[in-house]
């Protein structure tokens, strides 16, 4: 047993359990903390594999931003308190016997390709050779889906602004009248 | 100290001996994963907590390619930007979702899916 591999099997153990918990955990809160610390875990876990421009990203999108804003909706919409109701009991199981079907299958699966036992050569992610690909207009460059997702980025801000907005309780022209005529009567 | 085990994992020869790759680990992690989240999926009814399990489904995919761009690629960058792209959509998706919740919750005082039923017939 090298030392990497007991620190595979600790990094694993941590990311399954805590997000079993993040998605039986019956507080919203707590499950939102277990689905925290199961991020983390995998951001871990990409450290371990040596990519550790994908671990920062990882925390600093996942940790800093997904998981502050899943909190924030649910102190805005919850008593964050209170306990969820028990989901039925057939569904539970239903659900479970389908889960255990499909992980079992998907496992067998990859035991029996037998992925080859590779030494892994040496792979160093650059920083800098990720943007220059990310930027390039040559055959493997990466810039027009870098362009497509500022667009769907954009898109999204405008439309999280324009779905929240509290819609004015009157319409527009009618609120607009409204006023008019008060400034006419009282002038 | 992390530099140590980083330096643990170079200097090994055949990293899991018999058992399979370390690649057929990882994918065992995900795969794993994967259905935890599914699991989620299936169970919850509140509209927070389904979104909790599409990020593990999501993080899932995203250690796939990873590991798959580490052991089988490696010479490549490919499976780096996969991933690059697919956190991007998952902020902007949980944003949008976020969004949608907090107003069906100001309209209707609940964020399960259940109550959520005027589009069903």
């Amino acid at each position: 047993m090298d030392a990497s591999i007991i620190i595979f099997y600790i990094i694993s153990a941590f990311i399954l359990v805590t997000g079993l918990l993040a998605v039986t955990s019956r507080k919203i809160f707590r499950s939102a903390i277990f689905l925290l610390f199961s991020l983390i875990g995998i951001a871990a876990l990409y450290f371990w594999m040596q990519v550790e421009f994908i671990a920062a990203v990882q925390i600093i999108v996942y940790v800093g931003g997904i998981v502050v804003l899943i909190i924030f909706s649910i102190f805005l919409t919850q008593k964050s308190g209170d306990q969820m109701p028990k989901p039925i009991r057939s569904r539970v199981l239903f659900s479970a016997l389908a889960v255990l079907f499909g992980l079992g299958f998907v496992l067998n699966l990859i035991w029996k390709y037998g992925f080859e036992n590779t030494e892994p050569q040496n792979f160093n992610v650059k920083v800098s050779d990720i943007g220059q690909q990310m930027l390039s207009t040559t055959e493997h460059g990466f810039v027009l889906p870098f362009e497509v997702v500022s667009i769907l980025l954009l898109a999204a801000m405008i439309g999280c602004i324009v779905i929240a907005m509290k819609a004015s309780p009157k319409p527009y022209k009618e609120a607009a009248l409204e006023v008019d005529e008060n400034s006419i009567s009282k002038s | 100290m992390k530099y140590f085990f980083l330096q643990a994992t170079l200097s090994r020869s055949l990293p899991f001996g018999e058992a399979g790759g370390a690649l057929t680990h990882i994918l065992f992690l995900s795969t794993t994963l994967f259905f935890i989240g599914m699991y989620g999926l299936f169970t919850r009814r509140n509209m927070i907590t389904i979104l909790m399990a599409v990020e593990l489904i999501l993080n899932s995919v995203n250690i796939n390619f990873v590991a798959f761009n580490k052991y089988l690629y490696p010479g490549k960058l490919d499976g780096i930007f996969f991933s690059i792209f697919v956190i991007t959509i998952a902020a902007a998706e949980a944003a949008v979702a976020i969004a949608i919740i907090i107003n069906l919750y100001r309209s209707h005082h609940s964020i399960d899916v259940e109550d959520a039923s005027e589009l069903k017939y």
